[in-house]
């Protein structure tokens, strides 16, 4: 097992690498002169221009620029904000709580409500249940997140008032920021203001949710449908086992596997899905700043965001990848 | 002797089977939801085509005065915020979202289909090399990719198909390469190769066209996902750039600040997106049920 873990973090390592050569040269090679031109854009001077260069050391060899800028990334130095100048570490590390509350959100509504529809949809297939799930799922992976989100909006928030509609938090609670978690701010405020909180998280969650909602039902279905018709499952039907137990026992133990890695590989949906849910939901998270960043030219922030974003999705498929090998024997022990 | 009964039998069975292509044909025009998708593909195709003729109105010129009318007779949609008519918008947003969508899809094919092809004929060192630099694609997840080549190339339609092309082409190329891997061990290539047939050759002749049926179905699905992208980038102020150009994604931008007065202006183009999605994710589901029918349940 620890061999296994180690081979795929090797692998990680030139797909990092690559990707870290590729973000470097993105700013370098920005349209519009050099990147600090690019950087100030309408406002460049050339006394600014000359005070970036230096101050960036732009002006020196490619190659000795691109050792320094993996030197500062190795002690976590991703450079600062030309906008408001702050570490962008320090911004995404306040900004990230909201992101990760907003997926977990959106990840228990896709897997929550994803797995029961595929299993009442594989129960019968092509009757008339499994019709409409069939349906749900082709309207949730051709819904745009913001048409949906800006619909939930409309019916719930401006229509029906029965939900907040923008921030993670009504501000005039006025809870201090300890974690940065907002659900768990609030819990530590007391007051029952996490219900607050709470409810501030349905809309964005289920927007944010409806596509890998859409795919694990299918993947469900039909990973259910695959087992059932397997020799073990007519087996276990035909030596009198209730039909509680062939599905606990017999089907859904095996149907997990592909359930398991179709959930993992979500989550990189799921964070390239948070910029546009952020931007519709006005969510302080990570999503919205990359958004903000690149209309403010903030090219720093941005090339870190890419690579930061391209790590956590590395990480969590090697996560799902031991997983799955952890699920599954025939893979560990091949 | 009179003539044997079973060859009685074998005349009386139609001929079916006429090539892979029009066998695929026929059952794609027999698969309900699959025909559905194809009518939903073609009332925007159209409705691009001859927007000009279905519109009474220009999609460009409005007055402040007329601004946010609510649907009627005259304004079937209503009127956006500057008072264009949201009917014309809808239908000329069609042109710029199906078309950049599409041929973005197009561009991830090409590019995909000549790296993936290269890697899987080549093997070896330049399959390795190829196949990093598809990971590296690959490990920036989603509409993030595109996202960031548009901030990079800046705005415009040709940048925006590049951008979400570049995006795409790591499917083709995985998928691709991993056809013609399978392929390498087949029989029929082994026949071939084994005849004194060139390595391009049989890329070309007997594996090419044989891996080709998964990167068709993939690309009608990925049309649909790119529609969606396309209309993403808009959404988020990445678009064509030319404010006057109805593009789908962007006109959603400039209504979701008057949600409460004029929702209609979300509906209609966010319809039309779902819609032209809805069709092109039918039509990829049933090409893959035309051309392997082994799926079929």
């Amino acid at each position: 097992m620890a061999r296994f873990i180690i081979r795929r973090l090797l692998v990680a390592i030139p797909v990092l690498f690559g990707l870290s050569v590729i973000l470097f040269m993105f700013l370098r090679l920005l349209p519009g002169g050099g990147p600090a031109e690019a950087i100030l854009g309408q406002h460049a001077t050339p006394e600014l221009v000359a005070k970036i260069t230096a101050s960036q050391g732009l002006d020196r060899p490619i190659y000795e620029q691109y050792f320094e800028y993996i030197g500062r990334l190795f002690h976590g130095d991703f450079g600062s904000s030309f906008v408001d100048g702050r570490q962008v570490l320090d911004t995404f590390l306040i900004r990230f709580p909201a992101t990760i509350e907003l997926t977990i959100g959106a990840l228990i509504f896709a897997v929550g409500l994803g797995i029961p529809l595929g299993r009442l949809a594989a129960r019968h297939p092509n009757s008339w249940t499994d019709g409409i799930v069939t349906a749900i799922s082709l309207l949730g992976i051709s819904i745009p997140v913001f048409v949906l989100g800006y619909t939930l909006v409309f019916f719930f928030g401006v229509e029906l008032h029965w939900l907040p509609t923008f921030g993670q938090i009504d501000l005039r609670l006025d809870i201090p920021p300890v974690t940065h978690f907002a659900v768990i701010d609030a819990i530590l405020a007391g007051h029952w203001y996490v219900i607050d909180a709470l409810a501030h998280l349905v809309l964005p969650s289920i927007a944010l949710g409806t596509i890998p909602l859409a795919v694990i039902t299918r993947i469900t279905r039909a990973a259910v449908i695959d087992v059932s018709n397997e020799d073990y499952v007519r087996t276990a039907r035909a030596k009198g086992l209730t039909d509680r137990r062939v599905n606990d026992r017999h089907i859904m133990r095996n149907a997990w596997l592909p359930v398991t890695t179709v959930i993992g590989l979500q989550v990189g949906a799921l964070l390239a899905g948070a910029v546009l849910t952020e931007t519709v939901f006005s969510w302080n998270g990570v999503g919205s700043w990359v958004v903000t960043s690149i209309q403010n030219h903030d090219y720093i922030v941005v090339q870190s965001l890419v690579l930061i974003f391209a790590s956590i999705f590395l990480l969590v498929n090697l996560i799902v990848d031991v997983g799955y090998a952890f699920l599954n024997p025939r893979i560990r022990y091949s | 002797m009179t003539t044997p009964p079973v060859a009685i039998e074998v005349a009386s069975i139609p001929r079916t089977s006429r090539g892979l292509w029009r066998d695929a044909f026929r059952r794609l025009m027999r698969n309900g939801p699959a025909i559905v998708g194809m009518v939903c593909i073609a009332i925007f195709v159209f409705g691009a085509l001859l927007a000009p003729l279905i519109a009474r109105y220009d999609p460009t010129i409005g007055s402040l005065a007329d601004g946010r009318q609510g649907p009627s007779l005259a304004h079937l949609m209503g009127t956006d915020l500057q008072g264009r008519d949201e009917f014309a918008r809808v239908l000329y947003g069609a042109r710029i979202s199906l078309t950049v969508g599409v041929v973005a899809v197009f561009f991830g094919l090409v590019g995909g289909t000549l790296v993936g092809a290269i890697a899987g004929g080549a093997g070896g060192l330049v399959d390795g090399v190829l196949m990093r630099v598809v990971d590296v694609l690959l490990a920036v997840p989603g509409i993030l990719l595109a996202i960031g080549i548009v901030a990079w190339l800046g705005h415009g339609e040709i940048q925006i198909m590049l951008a979400v092309g570049i995006s795409y082409s790591p499917i083709f190329a995985r998928l691709l390469r991993g056809s013609l891997l399978a392929l390498r061990e087949s029989d029929y290539v082994i026949a071939a190769r084994s005849m004194g047939a060139s390595p391009t050759r049989i890329l070309m002749r007997h594996m090419l066209p044989n891996a080709l049926t998964p990167l068709i179905v993939q690309a009608t699905l990925a049309a649909a996902t790119a529609i969606i992208d396309v209309a993403g980038l808009g959404f988020l102020g990445l678009g064509p750039g030319d404010p006057r150009v109805a593009e789908w994604g962007e006109m959603l931008t400039d209504s979701s600040k008057f949600l409460q007065s004029a929702p209609y202006l979300i509906l209609f183009p966010g319809a039309a997106i779902v819609i032209s999605a809805i069709g092109f994710n039918l039509l990829g589901d049933g090409l893959r049920e035309a051309l392997d029918p082994r799926l079929k349940r």
